[in-house]
């Protein structure tokens, strides 16, 4: 597995394109996450003055994370429309032969195509709903460039974790030939577990506890509070929260890598 | 699967006998008729062309029914997934409410009541239109026009074909939801309030309905806009999961008389919970749900219309 740098930063290009090439799907994009930001922002407003300081948060903080989680959704995959259905698809045709024999790496060919749609959706689906909110409310964003630097290390980091999940429900294919139905469950597990439907910092007890350690944090609540900084006191608390979203990006990359061996010795080619 | 999926639709109406008769009991059967009564009806008045187009419909739908179960462990995940989809929506909602005991003024089994009235509407809506947002991506990869020469009306096919039975899970979900609140919930019953439930769900599915077809419609200029679909229909299901006070009078305004989604839950709700209504309706509007279910359809269905004919293929 040698690292080739020019042939990965035309992959993730070729990702960029990719989904570049479909502006009125990504419009389409822009107007739904908008949308959404709106209903979830007046809902939002109404339980913090409900209950001012809720998860640690003042509404302007909620409200961040309202815009902010919308501009994020498209870029760390959380509703699908990643690459995994396309892997699983090429593995039911049998397309997937023909990927195994290619002179690169099977798994570091899709996380590079996948950061290159997540940088584009970054872009695309991310900036401009976050505008709207942030002229539509009062926000909590900061003005340090320092942290912004950050939020996007934090957001790359769970960018990757997100792809090392979906990698494995796309490796899933080669076991259950079908992936629709995991990937559904995939989808609702990483929408609610992620801080999308509400706040991990909003969970209660042990439970709220329980979440915060899950991956999916990783893909929202974390980049969320290094961007807001209410990851925890200071410097350590910065470490801590990158150092989580990195512990977990390894494990789920390296679990991809033992399920792709398994796969691959499993694939039989049927010749002809 | 995609393959076969429209050869076995080419086929059925047809009159094939011999490929209906072994298709299996209830398709079978239909498939028949539908060809013995088809010269007939041609041509006949909008009355059998809807029937037609139901006839088709159900055709279609059990043919998808039929393939799904092939995959059963699939089929069954997807279901318990579609339940839980939804199911987490109200958890979440039950989080909030582990915090706070109103939300805008409305407390959880009054919010129970417009998440299972909406939910419910919702779900029938997705299970029976749902597929109708692929209309973009089938005028990208040219599908519809095989759709355009088949004897059956098109919008018929744009929403019977992949029909999903698995979205049964989210219909399932918001009746228990509905059913849990209106258990709790001291409502004071008469006879048109007890009526006025189903009929609340079955509006709702006529309203979401409407903008779901009109959102089909809007594909046909728009291009690959199923995001803007879902944001009038996943993003106003969301809505009216919540109470109407905690949202901005010009927005409650829109969802009123611009696009009625207030009917689908909030108005009837409100009534039934005993609750004025933000917008000062009076409470005979809580029964008005049939009736503007039925008006929205007139613009959606005439949308609808311009947009085939506007059709042209991508002519590769």
């Amino acid at each position: 597995m040698r690292l080739h740098v020019p042939l990965w930063c035309a992959v993730a290009a070729g990702g960029f394109r990719r989904y570049a090439t479909y502006t009125t799907a990504t419009a389409a994009g822009v107007f739904t996450n908008t949308v959404f930001g709106f209903v979830i922002a007046y809902t939002y407003i109404a339980l913090w003055e409900e209950r001012p300081g809720l998860g640690g948060y003042d509404q302007a903080q909620a409200l961040t994370f309202v815009w902010v989680s919308q501009a994020l959704l498209a870029t760390s995959g959380l509703m699908g429309g990643g690459f995994h259905e396309e892997l699983q698809q090429r593995v039911r045709t049998g397309d997937i032969a023909v990927d195994l024999y290619r002179p690169a790496d099977l798994q570091l060919w899709w996380l590079f195509t996948d950061l290159g749609r997540a940088a584009f959706q970054l872009l695309g689906r991310g900036v401009v709903p976050l505008a709207v909110g942030a002229l539509a409310f009062e926000l909590a964003l900061p003005g340090d460039p320092v942290r912004w630097l950050l939020f996007l290390l934090s957001v790359l980091l769970g960018a990757v974790v997100s792809f090392a999940i979906r990698y494995l429900l796309g490796l899933a294919a080669f076991w259950l030939l079908d992936g629709s139905g995991v990937n559904l469950i995939a989808t609702v597990v990483a929408i609610f577990f992620s801080g999308m439907l509400l706040p991990l910092s909003v969970f209660p007890g042990a439970f709220g506890e329980f979440v915060r350690l899950l991956p999916w944090a990783a893909m929202l609540q974390v980049p969320l509070d290094v961007l807001m900084g209410t990851q925890g006191a200071g410097g350590a608390g910065l470490v801590r929260a990158l150092g989580f979203q990195l512990a977990w990006a390894l494990t789920l990359l390296g679990l991809g890598r033992l399920a792709q061996s398994a796969a691959t010795r499993k694939v039989v080619v049927q010749g002809g | 699967m995609g393959a076969g999926g429209p050869a076995g639709v080419g086929v059925a109406p047809g009159a094939a006998e011999g490929s209906a008769a072994g298709a299996g009991s209830g398709a079978g059967a239909g498939s028949g008729a539908g060809a013995a009564d088809r010269p007939g009806g041609r041509g006949a008045g909008p009355r059998s062309r809807a029937l037609d187009g139901l006839r088709g419909y159900g055709l279609i739908a059990m043919m998808w029914i039929r393939a799904t179960m092939t995959y059963r462990t699939s089929f069954a995940l997807m279901l318990v997934g579609n339940m839980a989809i939804t199911g987490l929506d109200f958890v979440a909602i039950y989080l909030m409410f582990r915090h706070v005991d109103v939300l805008g003024g409305f407390t959880l089994p009054e919010i129970a009541l417009l998440y299972g009235l909406c939910s419910t509407s919702f779900g029938l809506t997705d299970l029976l239109m749902g597929n109708t947002d692929r209309l973009g991506a089938r005028v990208r990869d040219g599908s519809l026009d095989t759709m355009l020469v088949r004897p059956v009306p098109v919008l018929a096919q744009v929403a019977a074909d992949r029909f999903a039975l698995r979205r049964l899970g989210r219909v399932v979900q918001g009746l228990a939801v509905l059913v849990w609140a209106l258990s709790v919930l001291d409502v004071a019953w008469t006879p048109g309030r007890v009526l006025l439930v189903p009929m609340t769900v079955l509006a709702g599915t006529a309203i979401f309905s409407a903008v779901m077809v009109a959102g089909a419609a809007f594909q046909f200029v728009a291009g690959d806009a199923a995001e803007v679909q879902n944001s009038f229909t996943y993003g106003g299901n969301t809505m009216l999961q919540y109470p109407p006070t905690i949202f901005a009078k010009d927005l409650l305004r829109a969802v009123t008389f611009v696009l009625p989604l207030a009917f689908v839950n909030w108005v009837p709700a409100l009534y039934l919970l005993g609750r004025p209504d933000p917008l000062g309706l009076p409470g005979w509007a809580a029964y008005a749900g049939p009736l503007v279910g039925f008006a929205v359809f007139v613009p959606a269905s005439l949308a609808w219309r311009a947009g085939v004919r506007s059709y042209r293929s991508t002519g590769s």
